[in-house]
């Protein structure tokens, strides 16, 4: 498992090629449910443009037709970002990807793993009370085929990684 | 009925005024994705707070499911809920 460190004013991580796979696969799955698949009553757009007066939706509305489209744009630029700082499928070297991001990059980054963590926890279903090891090795128990479990490792990698790359940020 | 006579004296907004005078507030609320880490360095980054003032709130957000990070006018308030939500925090806009 890769994690980012600090070297000079740039967080760097050596990516495996497994995870430059799923590093793009969910960025662009967040870039395609920002764009194409933009739905007001998908859960994780709920989640991810919450209702700012929660009791009045009216107001909300207003506010979003100010706020939504700047917003959106930024969650795309951002998950664009780390589309940009990673090689093409056909590029990959096997052998590991340097990844290196200056500061304004790392805050791209940071953002956007943080909106592929929230959409994962909603559609993962993730409470306060998961246990994401105990849970993994029960869904590996049942099936080790689990889609469940291998989209609960990916979540889990993200964790890491998005606070690996804070620590950096912040040395 | 009677009408006023003088009409009211808009003022500026200055950190003195009573907290009457400021109805609206920014609230954070608990999620159980948003690392405890990442709340606190977007606390610090967005309003400036010192490091045990961004961990007090989020200690506050993470046990008693929320916590007020900001007060003012509305729009300021809307302003503050919109960058939080371009962080991922869920913010909503409330009277005091």
């Amino acid at each position: 498992m890769s994690l980012f460190r600090r070297e000079g004013v740039e967080c760097v991580a050596t990516l495996s090629l497994d995870e430059v796979r799923v590093l793009r696969r969910v960025a662009s799955e967040v870039v395609g449910l920002l764009t194409e698949g933009f739905d007001h009553d998908d859960p994780v757009v709920v989640r991810l443009f919450p209702a700012v007066y929660p009791e009045d939706a009216t107001e909300t509305a207003e506010f979003r037709r100010f706020t939504e489209g700047d917003l959106k744009t930024a969650k795309i630029d951002q998950a664009g970002a780390v589309l940009a700082a990673l090689p093409a499928e056909n590029d990959i070297d096997p052998r590991g990807t340097e990844v290196r991001l200056d500061p304004e990059a790392a805050e791209a980054w940071l953002r956007a793993i943080n909106d592929v963590r929230l959409a994962m926890g909603v559609r993962l279903g993730i409470t306060d009370q998961t246990d994401l090891d105990t849970e993994i090795d029960e869904e590996i128990t049942r099936d080790v085929t689990s889609a469940r479990a291998f989209q609960l490792s990916v979540y889990a990698y993200l964790g890491y990684l998005q606070e690996s790359l804070l620590d950096a940020i912040m040395r | 009925m009677t009408t006023p006579q003088i009409l009211p004296v808009e003022r500026p907004e200055t950190a003195d005024e009573p907290e009457a005078a400021r109805p609206w507030v920014t609230v954070v609320h608990d999620d159980p994705v948003n690392l405890m880490t990442y709340v606190v360095f977007v606390f610090q980054k967005l309003f400036g707070f010192s490091r045990e003032t961004a961990e007090m709130l989020m200690m506050d957000v993470h046990t008693k499911g929320r916590a007020i990070v900001s007060h003012g006018a509305r729009e300021r308030m809307e302003y503050d809920a919109a960058r939080l939500h371009n962080y991922g925090l869920w913010a909503t806009v409330d009277k005091q």
